[in-house]
């Protein structure tokens, strides 16, 4: 029963997808994907979903060292809000962003319809994956270690490179594996707030959208096929990772 | 001195990007009153959009529900060939583009499909109707309900399962009187998240629905819509409307969390 209801939900229409895009031959699958406007959205697609698992790569281990070694009033309430981006709907996501960040700013900063403002959207998205994948190594990381290399005379950010940092890397990848399979395949948020300007701000998911909606399901299908791949490699990325850090303790 | 920094560090980046433009968005919302508010969100369009995303929402939940409690009993207490790919399948619909789970769908169900004519000849529309709109929504929130049980069934193992089952009680009335119980605080927690989940979707519901308003409207799409039509006070209300239940939904949340564990 539950294989059924995966065949018929999950994996017959994606296998459909990937039969589509490979109907005419691979040249014509290559073709599709290469077209320029194509491109370019990949292009962009996969440099700001780079970036952004970078950024989060940084603000999300800051923020879970903020969230488990520091104590200050109103933690709490912090600690409860890094989730609002899974629980808010993206298009929400996308508004609640244009309003700040939009043409009529209040603040007078407008990253609508420019790249940043796409970079921004995956930014709001992708928040908690770093953050939630760290947060509980970090609360289980034994301080004594630390007290020892600080006794031994090391400094506190010798202790944090040489110490910490290297317990935190499997959950660190994982979270940076995470962001970057859910910004390439991000579609909600970014739709207000791009404005889709194609070859400037357009993503990939905008474009399989543009595709579908001018009845070139096929052109759709091509690239659609490539995100797929790309993000099997990342899920297989992670798995491999996850498995690493239990074989390692 | 560094403590601080990284606490300013933090909090400072946590409210550029997500306090503030939330923050403003609420009070747009109530800058002409809760009248207008409450207008807004009371339109016939808007009323109709919430019965169907509410209807949406409940199906896929109830299916999700009915899968993620079977694939997950098979994935902890059996043993089969394929289980790790199974494993990692369940995980791909939150790693795909909405717009992709959308393509998918119209490819395999769309009206001039074997399967979608199948169905059209019966006089039963699934693309561009309730049905698609259920699958799509179903497909994005698939993981949540066995990504939460699954933690659960593996640490609650088989002593009182086994036990049960040796003083004569069948497998039906051991999962009703033995696992359920054990598992239902990690049930309720899934299921919030794929109604959470469900509300919310927007790009899977926006290629298979076809957008027709008061037919297949859903609150998102009419966020959208709104949007672009420059009606922002409009789009404000119906967000801040959603925003509220996702904030109430993790207000529940957080409460259901600790007894669990």
């Amino acid at each position: 029963m539950a294989t059924l209801y995966l065949s018929v939900l999950v994996l017959i229409p994606l296998g459909a997808v990937v039969w589509r895009s490979r109907e005419d031959g691979w040249s014509a699958f290559w073709s599709d994907v290469t077209t320029p406007e194509a491109w370019s959205t990949i292009k962009l697609t996969v440099l700001a979903s780079l970036g952004v698992a970078a950024i989060n790569v940084v603000m999300g281990t800051l923020i879970a060292w903020v969230l488990v070694r520091d104590s200050f009033p109103g933690q709490r309430i912090v600690e409860v809000l890094i989730d609002l981006p899974f629980a808010l709907p993206t298009i929400v996501a996308g508004l609640v962003l244009i309003a700040l960040y939009g043409p009529d700013s209040p603040v007078g900063v407008s990253l609508a319809y420019s790249r940043p403002g796409v970079v921004l959207a995956l930014l709001f998205v992708t928040l908690p994956f770093v953050v939630r994948t760290v947060q509980p190594v970090l609360l289980e990381l034994d301080v004594e270690m630390e007290e020892a290399a600080a006794s031994l005379g090391a400094s506190r950010f010798t202790t944090f490179r040489r110490i910490i940092l290297p317990n935190l890397v499997p959950a660190i990848l994982a979270g940076a594996g995470l962001s970057f399979a859910r910004a390439m395949s991000e579609y909600g948020s970014t739709v207000l707030i791009s404005g889709n300007i194609p070859f400037r701000t357009q993503v990939s998911s905008v474009h399989i959208y543009n595709q579908i909606e001018n009845d070139n399901t096929t052109g759709a299908a091509a690239v659609a096929t490539l995100l797929l791949i790309v993000s099997l490699v990342v899920l297989f990325g992670i798995n491999l990772i996850e498995r690493w850090a239990v074989n390692r303790d | 001195m560094t403590r601080y920094l990284l606490r300013f560090v933090a909090l400072f980046y946590l409210a550029f990007l997500l306090v503030i433009p939330v923050g403003v968005v609420f009070r747009r919302t109530f800058a002409n009153g809760f009248g207008v508010f409450w207008d807004s969100i009371t339109t016939p369009e808007a009323v109709h959009a919430f019965k169907v995303t509410l209807i949406v929402a409940l199906v896929a939940v109830a299916l999700n529900t009915v899968f993620g409690v079977s694939v997950s009993l098979l994935l902890v207490r059996r043993n089969f060939r394929g289980k790790r790919v199974l494993n990692l399948l369940i995980d791909l619909p939150l790693a795909i583009s909405p717009v992709v789970v959308g393509l998918a769908l119209i490819l395999v169900y769309g009206r001039l499909t074997p399967v979608g004519e199948w169905f059209g000849n019966r006089g039963i529309d699934i693309l561009y109707a309730i049905p698609a709109m259920v699958m799509a929504t179903a497909f994005v929130s698939l993981p949540l309900v066995v990504r939460e049980l699954v933690p659960v069934l593996e640490e609650i193992g088989t002593d009182q399962e086994q036990a049960a089952s040796t003083l004569g009680a069948s497998a039906f009335q051991t999962f009703r009187r033995i696992t359920l119980p054990a598992i239902r605080w990690a049930l309720v927690y899934g299921i919030i998240l794929t109604f959470a989940r469900s509300l919310g979707e927007f790009g899977a519901i926006a290629v298979v629905s076809g957008r027709i308003r008061n037919e297949t409207q859903t609150l998102t799409l009419l966020v959208h819509e709104r949007y672009t039509n420059f009606d922002q006070e409009g789009a404000y209300a119906i967000s801040f409307t959603l925003a509220f239940i996702a904030i109430v939904s993790m207000v529940v949340l957080t409460t259901v969390r600790p007894k669990e564990r």
